[in-house]
This record gives structure tokens, C-alpha cells and sequence, in this order.
């Protein structure tokens, strides 16, 4: 017991002092105090409940993400089959009921569309696992995704999406936000200090999918009306029908070009009449492009298409060969604003719809921060009182060590980038009481051992083997209770549970061995022949 | 200087003599929970059943203007609301279901919770709208169920390890004691018909936590006495461990209430039923590692013999050696 060597006790301070010491720029930041920023900074997160702020739970389609795989196989081969060579020619290609589906013209020559297609089932991985499943049944191919090509791809979309979900915010000049992707289609998007998210969620509910594609000017009115496309073509529906009318326009489905192949897009002015209009920079190949179908189409009139809504139907006047293009299409100056950020930002792969969202005032998490900080003073400064008067010098021991326990849980949050919560708070004045507890067993047993008329020496010996059975015991069911929380809880469980997890650790180190610590050294020094305890 | 001593030393409070009267009111508060889950039910938040929650605190006044502002929400037409004050009484919630379509359409959940404030602000100029929360049927479901997820494993995990390290008697004990606390917690809701929400979710298991280390605690005594003192009958030898950490006991469950009892009355008042469910959950706890934790060892015949070592060939030898020499 006495035997504490050098060693063990420089350890036991180390890691108490680094552990503290980064509890100190958070301690700065709380009490608004600056940190010379060329020290290390270590600041422990602050949850919305308490910074106030916007968090908005974003989720994909996931059969929109099957639908557009489908259609990317569907161009893939058309390509391939106008490529190949001695020419195979198909039918209409069909995208539904999960599958794409064709004819071929000569069904002889299946074996030809066969090889052709091969390369287009194989994955990008090197598993050698194929992400399409080829069935060929006389002259009618179908090929069907498999389970782990569409995993992929709604991987690859949902990627995409969360890089172009951080474009857009960044570009909204919005201030840390944390963009988090989460299980297969969802994205968490934490925005401090904004406590109206109405734009945000304006600006990450657009899809902002542009096309141009050409108006197929035979489609008869009625057809429209009545909803029958011809076959290479779609209708589309107009965005403002109260000023465009209600019957949608017929476009051809293949050769128009879309928003991919943007470098730039601001809002502007248009100066003849005033209206809001967005300004769009092709780069080189989209303006090759673009110039290609305009010099061909003179004269015709081509839709410029937004989230499968025509925003207008212009006429091309003449060859657009710059690169450059302009749309107007009843903006506001704010939607055209926004439509310029989402256009430069890159469209989103799928839709993105808000599942869930929570907003805190800011007045609301400053209140919360103050009265947690109180409530936590008033009961510590409490429990060291009781515990001061119960158990004289040992009782001073323990307050040491609460004090210290309290600075390293802070520490390691920070260090561990482990964000306090509202939640947490509560966490943290339940951390301290149960953390007495560890002292309060050992004292007990100490006096207990006394009473029984042990010496000294072997009554602290003994207390302290005696009793770290039983803290053992109860904070490892503590932790088991915490570290659930933590996995399958979310929100305010998940930041209740990292301040118990981290505060069951530091409080056994603190309560336990360097309180013995102390206790040893005393002991050592002083030899007392009786307990005050 | 005298120490401070809550507990005189050398108790010796005759616990079992009292066994089946709070055995009895143990079952009656536990029927009346059940009972009340069953016909009052649980006041569940928009974590739990979906819908929107608006925060509002009323800066100038003392009361909120709760049955004002009833009337002048039914008249959107947007259904009832829920309308409670929580923390302060001038502050409240006011939950609504989120309007039909919202699925599809998100723009009906931002419509109704513009249209909510600003008819809140109009009427009451003071009104301070700390925030709003809209939770989607589908994530409402995943919330509950992993909730669920997280008190279900909970129980397990614990149980197991329970198993483990003690045996199998102080197993059902603990589970016992856990249900019993978790009822009578849960009960505590149904009847204040405080929102019951993921923080509701947090205290109760944080309570499981804190009533297994109460009991642990007991019965590591119980266990280590049933060593110590082997002719002892068990009902003195219970009473006896009881009495020896009851200073322990004490002393730990006034320290969490005087931390909680901080939180409850100065802390942030979003969390108030988490704290006053806390507080009543760790009385519960206290009171069950006495009256429910060990009683139950009693009945299910615990004894000296439950902890004979069952001897190795090895070391019966080695103890026949020792016995020779």
C-alpha cells in the first residue's frame, strides 16, 4: 500500500495533468475568455440544444436511385449497340419494372449483342462480381441490376450527394456546418447558429437537374392533353402552368444536353426587361455540344428543363457558339439566387427530402448553457460540502479528485472531438455524484475495517482492495448501460451516453488510484497511529 | 473537528421484518403503473408518435397563456394541439400532427409551423420561439424502436453479466429490482403525463445503471458475508449486510439526489422531467436494492452452501497434503 514508487506516481500525474490541460481552452471559451490561438486549442463541441441552430435529417429515394441506374444503362447501350460494328439494331428500349428491356431487329444476332454487352455487367471493383444480370430469350434482351450493383451505385449517388449538399452550404456562406452521410440514403446536416432553416432547406430541396432538350413541334395538342407520348419522346409539364398553360410540352428524350457540364452560373439582370435570369458557363465540351445542337436546330424551338419541369421554351434564334447561355424562367431575384448557387454546385445525384428536423432559438441554448453551468456548480459545490464534513481528509482527498475528474472529462471530450449536449450536461452532474460513490464505498470500508480493529495501515489496505471489487462490479454494469446508449441510441441519448462513458472511466481513475496515491504518500509521511475517518 | 455522520455507526434496523408489507406496497405501485400505462398512457412526444413541436417561452409574462393560446391554434385548422408548459410556467410546447401529405410534400410542415408562429407572436408580442421540431411518421417509428433497442439490450447485456460474477439467485434479484424500478419510473410518466420522449428514453436508463450498482453493492456484501459467516441464518445474515452498507447506501443516494435536485430546480428547463424522473427513479432504486433485492434472495434460498467451492481434483489433493503435514 505504501509502496508507490516514483515511477507509478509520475504516471498517475502525466496523464491527470494532460488530461486537464486540455479541459483549459474550453474553459476559456465557456467563460468567453480568448485563447492565444498558437497554443493548441483543443475546444469541446457544443450541441444545437446549447449553440442554438438547425439540424435537418435528409433522406434519398432509393427507388429514384434504381430508376436513374436504369436509365444510365439505357444510354450505355444505345451507345454501344449504334457503335457496334457490323451494326446491331434494336428496338424501343423500355426501363421498367426494374429492368432494362429490348428487342433486337435481327434476333440472330444475339450472340453479336451478347458480347457487346458483357463489358457493361462487369463491376468497377476488382471482385470480379457482376452488377448486371443478362437475359437473353430469343430477340428480347433484359438485363437487371444486381443487389450489389445498385448498392454500389446508391453508394456512389449518396456520395456525390453529400459532396454537393457541402458545395451548396459552402457557398451560402453558412459557418461550420457538420454534413454527416448516415446508413444508406441519409444525409444529417447540422447548421449552428441558423435558427431558420427555410432557406437552407429551400436550397438543398431543389434537385437543380437542368437539361435542353428539343421540342418535338408534331405532337398534336390532344396527344398531349390526353398524356400519349410518342415513342422517342416525353412530356413534360410546364413549372408555372398558370402562365404557360396546363397542356405539357412533347420533347425528344435522347440528344439534348444537360447541366453537367457547367463551369459557372451567377443571377443577374436581364437588361431589356428587367427580369430575373441565371447566367450559365459551359466548359469546353459541354459548349462544343451545345453549339453542335443549336447550329443544327436553328429556327426550332428547345426547353430548358429543371427538375423535370420546363422553366422556358425558347426559340433558337441562332447559333449559340460562345459557351455561354442565359435562362430566365419567371425568377424572383432570390430563387434565380439559388438556383445559380445549386446550377454551380452541381445537381444532386437523387432527390433529397427533409425527414426530420430541429431547431433551437438561440436564446434558448444560451439559457440552457447558464443554468446547466449553475445547476452543476450548486451540486458539486454541495456534494464537496458533505463530503468534506463526512470524511475529513479523505473526504478532501475525494473533492481533489471530482475536481480533477470533472476538468478530465472535459479535456477528453475535447481531445476526442466529442460534442456536449444538453443531455450531456445532465450527464456530467450525475457523473459527479455517482463518482463520489467509488469514494464513499472506500471510506466506508476503511472506517468499517477500523471499527473491527485493524491497524491502520492495513484498514486503508484493506478498504481500498475490499471496496475496488465492488466499484469494479458497479461501474462496469454502468458502462454496460452507457455503451448501449451510446450504440443504438441517438440524439439525446447518444450525447447523454459519451459524457457517462467517458465520466465512468475518469471518475474510477480519479476516485480510485489517485486518491490511493495520496492516501499513500500521507500515510507514508505522517504514520498516523489513528484514523480520522 | 466531529465528522458528519447521516447514519449512526452500528445500525441495527431489523429489514426483513418489514418484508412483505413493502413487499405489498412494491405490488400495489407496480399494478397501479401498469394500470395507469394502460388507461392514462404515456404522453408521447414527436420523437415517438411524429407531428411538430414548437417551443415557445413568454418573456414578459409569469403564466404562460395556455388556454388562449388553445383556441387561437384550433382556429388554423390544423387539428388539437397539445399544448403543456415544461421547465417554467411560461414556457411552453405545443405539439401538432404534421399535416396530411407532409410525406410527399414538405412544404405543409414548413407552412404550418410559419403560420403557428406567427399567430403565436401576434396575439402575444412577448411570445420567444425557442424552436421548432418536426419529426416524419417513418422517423418517429426507427426512434421508438431503437429506444426500445437500447432498454431491451440493456437488460440483457446486464443480466448476462450479472450471471457471470454472481450466481444465479442474485441474477433474478437484480432483474427483479431493474423491472420493479422500471415500472414504477415509467408509472411516474403515465401519471404526471410529462412528455415522454428520447431524454425520458435516457433517464430510465440511467436508472437501470444506478439500480444495478445499488444492488450490486448489497449483494457483494450479502455474497461475501455468506463466506464470512456460514452458520448464520440467512434472514439475520441479510439484515446484517443490509445494516453494513446502509451508511454507504445513504450516502450516495443523497449525493446523486443533492446533483439532480441542483438540476432539477436551476438547471436548463428543457430537461426538467428528465431530472425529476431521475430523482424518483434513484428513490425507487434505493428503496428496491433494500426491499426488493434482498427479500428476493431470501425466497429463492440462498445459502452458505450456495457459495461452496466446487473443488478441483487438483486442489483436493493439495488441501489432503496440507492436512497431513
Amino acid at each position: 500500500m505504501l509502496d508507490f514508487p516514483r515511477w507509478k506516481q509520475v504516471w498517475l500525474w502525466f496523464v491527470t495533468l494532460a488530461c486537464a490541460a486540455a479541459a483549459v481552452p474550453s474553459i476559456f471559451a465557456i467563460a468567453g475568455l480568448t485563447w492565444p490561438s498558437v497554443l493548441p486549442h483543443p475546444i469541446v463541441n457544443l450541441g444545437l440544444d446549447l449553440a442554438g441552430g438547425s439540424h435537418l435529417l435528409l433522406e434519398a429515394d432509393s427507388n429514384q436511385i434504381r430508376q436513374l441506374r436504369l436509365e444510365q444503362m439505357e444510354e450505355s447501350v444505345r451507345a454501344r449497340m449504334a457503335k457496334s460494328e457490323p451494326r446491331i439494331g434494336i428496338g424501343d428500349v423500355s426501363t421498367k419494372d426494374g429492368k432494362v428491356a429490348f428487342m433486337l431487329n435481327d434476333p440472330s444476332k444475339a450472340d453479336a449483342a451478347r458480347e457487346e454487352l458483357q463489358t457493361l455487367t462487369n463491376g468497377a471493383g476488382t471482385t470480379g462480381q457482376r452488377d448486371w444480370d443478362l437475359a437473353i430469350n430469343g430477340g428480347l434482351i433484359e438485363l437487371t441490376p444486381t443487389e450489389a450493383g445498385l448498392k454500389q451505385s446508391a453508394d456512389q449517388a449518396m456520395g456525390a450527394a453529400v459532396e454537393v449538399v457541402r458545395k451548396r452550404i459552402d457557398k451560402m456562406g453558412t459557418r461550420e456546418p457538420t454534413i454527416i452521410r448516415q446508413g444508406s440514403s441519409r444525409i444529417l446536416v447540422q447548421v449552428p447558429g441558423l435558427s431558420d432553416p427555410k432557406a437552407l432547406k429551400e436550397q438543398l430541396g431543389q434537385t437543380a437537374k437542368l437539361e435542353f432538350k428539343l421540342v418535338d413541334t408534331t405532337a398534336s395538342p390532344n396527344d398531349r392533353t390526353q398524356g400519349v407520348a410518342q415513342p422517342g419522346t416525353q412530356l413534360v409539364p410546364f413549372a408555372s402552368p398558370e402562365k404557360d398553360g396546363l397542356v405539357p410540352l412533347a420533347v425528344f428524350r435522347l440528344g439534348g444536353i444537360n447541366g453537367d457540364q457547367l463551369t459557372q452560373a451567377t443571377a443577374s439582370n436581364d437588361p431589356k426587361t428587367n427580369e430575373s435570369i441565371v447566367e450559365i458557363s459551359f466548359n469546353q465540351q459541354g459548349g462544343t455540344k451545345f453549339a453542335k445542337l443549336t447550329s443544327e436546330n436553328v429556327g426550332k424551338p428547345f426547353a430548358i428543363i429543371l427538375d423535370g419541369k420546363v422553366i422556358s421554351a425558347p426559340s433558337i434564334n441562332e447559333p449559340i457558339l460562345g459557351g455561354q447561355a442565359r435562362i430566365s424562367g419567371n425568377f424572383s431575384a432570390a430563387s434565380a439566387q439559388a438556383l445559380a448557387i445549386n446550377l454551380a454546385s452541381g445537381a444532386l445525384p437523387v432527390d433529397l427530402k427533409v425527414i426530420e428536423e430541429r431547431t433551437v432559438g438561440p436564446d434558448l441554448g444560451a439559457d440552457s448553457i447558464r443554468s446547466g453551468i449553475i445547476a452543476m456548480l450548486v451540486g458539486t459545490g454541495a456534494i464537496m460540502l458533505l463530503i468534506a464534513v463526512s470524511y475529513g481528509r479523505f473526504g478532501i482527498y475525494a473533492n481533489l479528485a471530482l475536481v480533477i475528474n470533472v476538468l478530465m472529462i472535459l479535456g477528453l471530450m475535447a481531445v476526442l472531438g466529442a460534442t456536449l449536449t444538453l443531455p450531456g450536461i445532465a450527464g456530467f452532474v450525475l457523473t459527479i455524484g455517482a463518482a463520489v460513490d467509488a469514494n464513499v464505498l472506500i471510506n466506508e470500508r476503511i472506517r468499517e475495517e477500523r471499527h473491527r480493529g485493524r491497524r491502520v495501515m492495513q484498514a486503508v489496505e484493506t478498504g481500498y482492495t475490499e471496496a475496488s471489487r465492488t466499484i469494479f462490479d458497479a461501474n462496469i454494469t454502468h458502462f454496460i448501460a452507457a455503451a448501449l446508449m451510446f450504440i443504438f441510441g441517438s440524439g439525446p441519448i447518444k450525447g447523454f451516453a459519451v459524457v457517462l462513458i467517458i465520466g465512468i472511466a475518469t471518475s474510477v481513475f480519479t476516485a480510485v488510484y489517485l486518491t490511493r496515491m495520496w492516501v499513500a504518500l500521507w500515510l507514508r509521511r505522517a504514520r498516523p497511529t489513528e484514523l480520522h475517518i | 473537528m466531529r465528522l458528519l455522520k447521516l447514519i449512526p455507526d452500528n445500525t441495527n434496523v431489523q429489514f426483513l421484518k418489514w418484508q412483505w408489507p413493502t413487499t405489498f406496497l412494491s405490488v400495489v405501485l407496480m399494478i397501479g403503473s401498469i394500470v395507469l400505462l394502460f388507461t392514462q398512457g404515456l404522453n408521447q412526444g414527436v420523437d415517438f408518435v411524429g407531428g411538430q413541436m414548437i417551443r415557445v417561452t413568454f418573456t414578459q409574462s409569469q403564466d404562460a397563456p395556455v388556454a388562449a393560446l388553445r383556441s387561437e391554434i384550433e382556429h388554423l385548422g390544423y387539428g388539437e394541439p397539445i399544448i403543456q408548459t415544461y421547465g417554467a410556467p411560461n414556457s411552453v410546447s405545443i405539439r401538432l400532427r404534421l399535416p396530411a401529405g407532409s410525406d410527399t410534400n414538405a412544404g405543409l410542415a414548413d407552412a404550418m409551423s410559419k403560420r403557428v408562429s406567427a399567430s403565436v407572436k401576434t396575439a402575444h408580442p412577448d411570445a420567444r420561439i425557442d424552436g421548432v421540431d418536426s419529426v416524419s411518421g417513418k422517423v418517429s417509428k426507427e426512434l421508438g424502436w431503437t429506444a426500445f433497442k437500447a432498454l431491451g439490450f440493456a437488460a440483457i447485456a446486464i443480466s448476462i453479466y450479472i450471471w457471470i460474477r454472481f450466481e444465479w439467485q442474485f441474477g433474478v434479484g437484480t432483474l427483479i429490482s431493474l423491472v420493479h424500478d422500471v415500472i414504477l419510473t415509467v408509472g411516474l410518466f403515465a401519471l404526471t403525463q410529462m412528455e415522454f420522449d428520447l431524454t425520458a428514453v435516457a433517464a430510465i436508463l440511467t436508472v437501470i445503471g444506478y439500480s444495478l450498482n445499488d444492488t450490486i453493492v448489497v449483494y457483494d456484501r450479502i455474497r461475501e458475508n455468506l463466506k464470512k459467516y456460514r452458520r448464520m441464518p440467512t434472514e439475520q445474515l441479510l439484515d446484517l449486510s443490509i445494516n453494513e452498507t446502509l451508511h454507504r447506501t445513504v450516502m450516495t443516494s443523497v449525493t446523486i439526489l443533492m446533483a439532480l435536485c441542483a438540476l432539477l430546480f436551476l438547471g436548463p428547463k428543457v430537461i426538467f422531467a428528465f431530472s425529476a424522473a431521475m430523482i424518483l427513479g434513484i428513490v425507487v432504486a434505493t428503496y428496491s436494492s433494500i426491499y426488493a433485492a434482498a427479500p428476493m434472495l431470501l425466497w429463492l434460498k440462498v445459502t452458505s452452501n450456495s457459495f461452496v467451492p466446487t473443488e478441483t481434483e487438483l486442489e483436493r489433493q493439495e488441501r489432503l497434503a496440507r492436512e497431513r503435514k
